[in-house]
Order: C-alpha cells, then structure tokens, then sequence
C-alpha cells in the first residue's frame, strides 16, 4: 500500500491576510473592554463609596433631613429621595397620559395626514433639545411667575419625556395586527372605543415599558432642574409650593465640595439613583420580554 | 352608500379632538421655547450685535458678552468625545454582530445600554472625584471629552448595530465564498453597505455631546476665555457657564446665558436633523436592498 498522500492542502494556512484579520478581531474584542471599564470603574465607585456611607447610618440615610452645614459628616438624603419622586412623578402624569393620546393621534387618525407628519418631524426635533435648554424655557414659563416648586421641575421633565414617549408609544402601535381593529369596527364599536377598549390595551405591555424607561432617564436628569426646583435642605412634600430639591441636584452641588462629608453624602445619593434608574430599566426589560407584542 | 369608518358620536368626536391637541402640544411646546427664549435672548443681541459669537471676552460686570471661548469650548470637547467613542462605538457594534457567538450578544446589548441608563450627574461625579483627581487630567477639555465620549458611546454602538445588521447575508456569504478573511469580509461588504448609516450614528452621538450639560460643567473646569487645542488646559462650554453662572446673573448676564442657549439650540437641532435624515434615507435604502 503507498502512503496516502492528499493531493491539495485544504488546511488553513498562516498568512499575512489571516493574521490581519486575527488582529481586527482582537481589536474589536478589545473595543468591548473599552466601553466596559468605564461602566465597571463607575459602579464599583458608586457602590464602594455609596455603600459605605449608605449602611453606615441605616435607615437614617434614607429619612433623615440634610444637614445646612455641608461640611458636617453623617445622614440624610431623605428630602432629596421626596424631591426626586415628587418631579420625577409629577413629570410621569403629565407625560404619559399626553403622549399616548398624541401617539394615538399619529397612528390610529393622522396617519399620512400633513398635521401628522408636522408634529412627527417635531418630535424628532423635540427628542433633540438639550436639556439645559428645556430647564431655562420652563424657567421662563412658570418659575418666574409662581417662584421655586418640584412641579416645576415636573413640567421640564415632561417637557423632555413628552416626546418620547409620543415615539415608543407610536412604534407599539404599529405592532397591534389590523384585524383585531377591523373585528372591533365589525361588531360595530366606534373608533375611540376600539383604541380605548382594544388597541391600547394590546400595547400595553410596549407602551408602559417605554414609558419606563422614559422615567428612568428623566429621574436621573439634572440640569432642567437647576433653575426650576431650588435649593432646599428640609422635606417639602408639596407639589406646588416652596423651594425643593432632588437626589441629581444633590450629587450637583456636593460633587465640588471640598468637605469630605458632603462628597460622601454625594455618593451616597449617586447609589440610591443608580439604584432608582437600574429598578426602572429592570421593569421595563421584565415588561419587554414577558408581556410585549412581538415584531 | 355604506360607511365603512367607525360609528361617529360625540363622545367618539370629543376623544379624536383630545388626540390631536395633545399631538398639537409639541408643536405649541417647540413654538412656545423659541418665541420666549428669542424674547429675552434679544437684549443682549441688541447690545453684542454679531460680536457675541465673534468676540473672546465674556465679562459681565462690564456688561461684555463674547460667547466664542463657550462656544470652542463646546465644539472641542464634542470632538474629543468622538475621536474616542466613534472607533471604540464601531469596534464593539462590529464584535456584536460579526464575531460574538449568539449566547453572548444579547448580555453585551444588555451591559452597553446599562451604560445609557447611568444617570450623567453620576458619571459627573466620578469624573470631579475620581478620574480628574486620580488619573492626574485635572478638569480640562480632555476630562469632558473622556467623560462625553463613555456617555456617548451606547447610542452610537446601538444605532451602528442596527446599520450593520441590515447588511444582506448574501453579500456577506458572497465574500467569504470568494475567500476573503472575516475582516476582509468586513470591509467588503459590511462597511461599504453601512457607510451612510454609519455616519449618521456618528452625527446622533454628536448631538447627544454637545448637548450634555451637567457632567461637562463638573468635569470642565470652568476657566474663562480659553481658546486653546491644548487638551490639558481647562476651558468651558455652553451648557456648563449656562449651569454654572446662572445662579448669580442679573439681568443683562441672563439674557446673554439665554442667548447661548439659544445658540446651542440651533446647533444641536442642525446636526440632529441631518443625522436622522441621513440614518432614515440609509434605513430605507438598505430595507429596499433587502427585499
């Protein structure tokens, strides 16, 4: 028997041109390193930092008033986290409500209307407005007029909610089949009664988890809050009346302190933000992927 | 003839006007920001003429107002901030879609939009605290721009992953048929394919930057005038003498803080419009490929 002997290499061979693309691919591997440190660096300040400072004086952290002197160690966001809920709440019902009706207006009775397609490319421009921007124009609307409240802070807040949620509200409604409208129409229901009765509550399930995350980026925001909400140190529960504050205004004006003990109650609130915004995304994820219409 | 549109009553009616007044809210809300914004912006512009956009000193008790310095400031750290994000951003929407086998793709997704989700004030934070006092950049250009461009990096990576993803499997199987390596394959096919969409990720990311706020004012270092592409020297923007200086303005200074605004308004919203009809007229042309 002669040796078998293959007539043509089909292995692999090392080339310059295999070795290239090895090295891209490394890079690419590489690239995802590079966004993931900074991610794992910030986290692993904010809990190490936050945590420290949160546990050290629990549950006072969470309850207790904030102290005036800034360089005083010890507790207390508890009126920041009021603050927080209070605009980040207030913003919620202006904003969903509104911008579900409004994707309701683009989808379900505009569609291909000119008026439709005016305010669509107007939500795409409203989505772009920078937030510091929104923050001085409400300032001019309503805080020069009725002084320093959250709803202040609510009303910039929906102002940069307002059109996303009109967007992942309209993207879900594409998602509801026309048949369930079209046997809706057959048993003789009106338009409004169909979209109250079957198209939203098909959507739901998309509608609330963008709506989420909408709130979660809102909570987080600072800067339309800078000149509506103002400076407070003690709880104000009131909507409408007095100065407030948040946990971002907090981490704003702490994070230049040169006082140890404010740059602690920083990271402090820094935790229980992150926290507040990741239980948000978490939801709408848990929303996404249970409930949603699929494409 | 028969009606073949839903039953019309008045409730029916009344629910229809309420949907197009709350459609209609964003055109008044848009309308209502320029009409009130250019209102008071208009002192300082009387006062300035063209020299507000012109002119390098910015000093308010002599009632001057040269908003160049702000707006370098603004235009230099975007552009730092994209330097860094955009080849990072395409290497990793490359690594999701060409390279990661299908079980790691989606917690990648899932970890590089917990990037977005971070609030900016924190990543603010750790930037004052952390990055400018360890690292040894101090607050500078630099800093901002390191800052903008990890805030950055999710939309640009996200919107590139949805381009690439578009390109057709054909004409990827076509070139790796022909013999060509993965990058080969890469820059064959994907790349050509994505181009335009590619750019206009770039241009949102963009936007997104110039438009950041609050981490540029903590990280910034809020020097006065500084006209400089010294990435160390510690400068200001836009966004952050808005934020910062607001507190103790009077009347003149707040008009002119306004007056940026503004200025940053237009701005953002020139790249933002591009950018979404460069990434829709890609979208669409790439969708028409497909079929």
């Amino acid at each position: 028997m002669s040796e078998l002997r293959p007539a043509l290499d089909l292995r692999r061979k090392r080339t310059w041109r295999s070795t290239k693309s090895t090295l891209m691919t490394v890079l690419m591997g590489a690239a995802v390193a590079v966004v993931l440190i900074p991610l794992v660096a910030v986290m692993w300040s904010v809990i190490s930092r936050g945590a420290g400072v949160m546990l050290q004086s629990f549950p006072d952290f969470f309850t207790a008033e904030i102290p005036l002197v800034s360089r005083r160690p010890g507790p207390g966001m508890g009126p920041a986290i009021v603050g927080t809920l209070l605009a980040t709440g207030g913003a919620t019902l202006l904003a969903v409500p509104l911008g579900v009706l409004g994707a309701v207006y683009l989808h379900e009775y505009g569609a291909g209307s000119k008026f439709a397609g005016a305010v669509r490319f107007m939500t795409t421009v409203m989505t772009g407005v920078p937030s510091i921007v929104m923050g001085l124009f409400v300032y001019l609307m309503w805080t020069m007029r009725f002084g320093y409240s959250a709803f202040g802070g609510a009303l910039a807040l929906a102002c940069l909610m307002l059109p996303v949620v009109i967007s992942s509200t309209e993207q879900m409604l594409k998602l509801v089949p026309n048949n369930l409208r079209e046997a809706s129409y057959a048993l003789g229901t009106t338009k409004s009664r169909t979209i109250l009765t079957v198209v939203l509550p098909a959507a739901l399930p998309g509608i609330v988890s963008g709506a989420l995350l909408a709130i979660a980026r809102a909570a987080g925001e600072t800067a339309p809050l800078l000149f509506a909400v103002g400076a407070a140190s003690t709880y104000n529960p009131h909507l409408f009346t007095e100065a407030n504050t948040s946990l971002s205004l907090q981490i704003f004006s702490n994070a230049t302190s040169s006082f140890v003990a404010a740059q602690d109650r920083a990271w402090g609130a820094a935790l229980t933000l992150v926290m507040l915004t990741f239980a948000l995304t978490l939801t709408a994820r848990i929303f996404t992927a249970r409930f949603a219409l699929k494409r | 003839m028969l009606d073949l549109r839903g039953k019309s009553d008045t409730a029916d009616r009344a629910f229809r006007w309420i949907a197009i007044g709350a459609a209609g809210l964003v055109l008044l809300i848009l309308g209502m920001i320029a009409l009130s914004m250019g209102d008071r912006a208009r002192p300082v512009i009387a006062e300035m003429g063209f020299d507000f956009f012109s002119s390098t000193r910015w000093s308010p008790p002599d009632t001057l107002y040269g908003a160049l310095p702000f707006i370098w400031g603004t235009l230099y750290t975007a552009l730092i901030a994209l330097a860094l994000a955009v080849p990072v951003s395409l290497g990793v929407a490359l690594f999701i879609t060409q390279v990661a086998p299908r079980w790691l793709k989606k917690p990648l997704i899932y970890m590089i939009d917990l990037v977005a989700v971070v609030p900016s004030v924190v990543f603010g934070l750790w930037g004052v605290l952390v990055l400018s006092q360890h690292f040894g950049l101090g607050r500078s250009f630099l800093t901002a721009g390191i800052i903008l461009a990890v805030m950055i990096t999710p939309i640009i990576t996200s919107l590139a992953r949805e381009v690439i993803e578009t390109t057709p499997v054909a004409e990827k199987e076509a070139a790796l048929a022909l013999g060509a390596t993965r990058w080969e394959m890469i820059r064959a096919s994907v790349l050509p394919h994505s181009k335009g969409g590619l750019v206009g990720a770039v241009m949102l990311g963009l936007g997104r930057a110039l438009g950041e706020t609050i981490a540029a004012a903590l990280v910034i270092g809020s020097a006065l005038g500084q006209i400089t592409p010294n990435p160390f020297a510690p400068g200001n923007s836009m966004p952050a003498v808005i934020a910062n200086e607001w507190g103790e303005a009077d009347d003149m200074h707040k008009s002119a803080l306004i007056a940026l605004a503004v200025t940053l308004f237009v701005i953002t919203i020139v790249v933002n419009l591009i950018a979404t009809a460069i990434v829709q007229r890609s979208m669409r042309k790439s969708r028409g490929k497909a079929t």
